[in-house]
């Protein structure tokens, strides 16, 4: 090792995360394909299969869906890797949040504030679509795991049920070695 | 204005928003909401409404902002600190403990194939999620178009999010400007 204070890797973690925080308009669930855009295909931290190992981890585990980040951080860099990605990625739309809170009551029926929020919601959408095929690509590459995918969209789309139960039955369908 | 009714600590803060983040898997909003304006109604369902919209439409985390916007509110600097802390620092104790644990068993056979099914899973949620949001956009063709555009340059494209976002957000907002009522 370089005698150097930081690693390098957790360097580029942090610099990754910091500004993916700006970046992240409609929240963690958008950006998930750059995520794996860098962690996969620039800068190879990790396969598509781990990709999508963490990414069931993190929704496997009790807390905000912005855990995946900290589990990025964790197979690039341990613990600490964990807890710099996660502290990167909220410290500075926190600060933007803490700052701006205060001006947005007298804003909230301004024309151009509305005009922003209807024009960024489709590209959310977009992201967020996005993020679901790049996790599809990523997670199934037999039929039974496109069956699996498809049938939780659909029960998720049709039925109020509590994904957990939906991650629960792909569990045992994965034990019994279908997938 | 927006006095808060009842004075909130610091420490009420902190004990609040652990509760919300131990409380949902893959995401707590829902229980965010059910916390702060039914069990400890600190604020109205009309005031959470107004913290949500602000939280989703600035950059970062949904629900980090949520507990920065509330700590603030409650207690300035102090109190969003305290918040904010209370919703990650259990969670991401306990998912770098799974994922330490996860490690150690990722080569037995039944773990890999129950984290297959998982992750196929997972992405069948996400793809659910969008498709939720995707309905009230129907009622604007150009929207639809500018979903479109995001989908295919991020999933199919793999265009760097920092340009698309560069290019696609003031062309978006101008023309839901040009064709606002």
């Amino acid at each position: 090792m370089e005698a150097s204070l930081i690693p390098p890797v957790l360097a580029e973690l942090t610099a990754q995360f910091l500004l993916l925080s700006m970046l992240s308009i409609g929240g963690a669930n958008a950006i998930i394909p750059e995520i794996h855009r860098r962690a996969v295909d620039v800068e190879h931290w990790m396969t598509d299969a781990d990709f999508a190992q963490l990414f069931a981890l993190s929704q496997a585990a009790p807390g905000p869906n912005v855990l995946i980040v900290s589990l990025i951080g964790w197979k690039v860099a341990g613990i600490t890797g964990g807890v710099v990605a996660m502290l990167a990625m909220s410290g500075p739309s926190s600060a933007l949040t803490y700052a701006v809170a205060h001006a947005w009551e007298r804003f909230r029926d301004e024309p151009w504030r509305i005009a922003i929020q209807l024009g960024l919601a489709p590209v959310t959408v977009g992201l967020i679509l996005a993020s679901g095929y790049v996790l599809t690509r990523a997670a199934d590459h037999t039929w039974v795991a496109y069956a699996i995918t498809g049938v939780t969209l659909v029960i998720g789309l049709v039925t109020p049920i509590h994904p957990l139960w939906l991650l629960g039955a792909a569990a045992i369908v994965g034990v019994a070695g279908w997938v | 204005m927006n006095a808060p009714q009842t004075p909130v600590g610091a420490s009420a803060l902190f004990l609040g928003f652990l509760k919300i983040g131990l409380s949902g898997f893959g995401g707590v909003m829902p229980f965010a909401r059910r916390m702060i304006v039914e069990e400890r109604q600190w604020l109205t369902e009309l005031e959470f409404l107004d913290v949500l919209s602000l939280a989703q439409f600035l950059p970062g985390p949904n629900i980090v902002n949520v507990s920065i916007i509330v700590g603030r509110r409650f207690g300035g600097i102090g109190g969003a600190v305290a918040a904010t802390t209370g919703l990650m620092l259990m969670p991401l104790v306990i998912v770098l403990a799974l994922a330490t644990l996860y490690a150690q068993v990722a080569q037995i056979d039944a773990v890999r194939g129950a984290f297959s099914g998982v992750s196929a899973s997972a992405s069948g949620l996400i793809l659910a999620t969008a498709l939720k949001l995707a309905r009230p956009l129907r009622q604007h063709a150009w929207q639809i178009a500018v979903c479109a555009v995001a989908f295919v340059g991020i999933a199919l494209l793999r265009i760097p999010l920092l340009w698309l976002l560069a290019v696609l957000c003031p062309v978006s907002i101008a023309i839901a400007w040009w064709r606002r009522a």
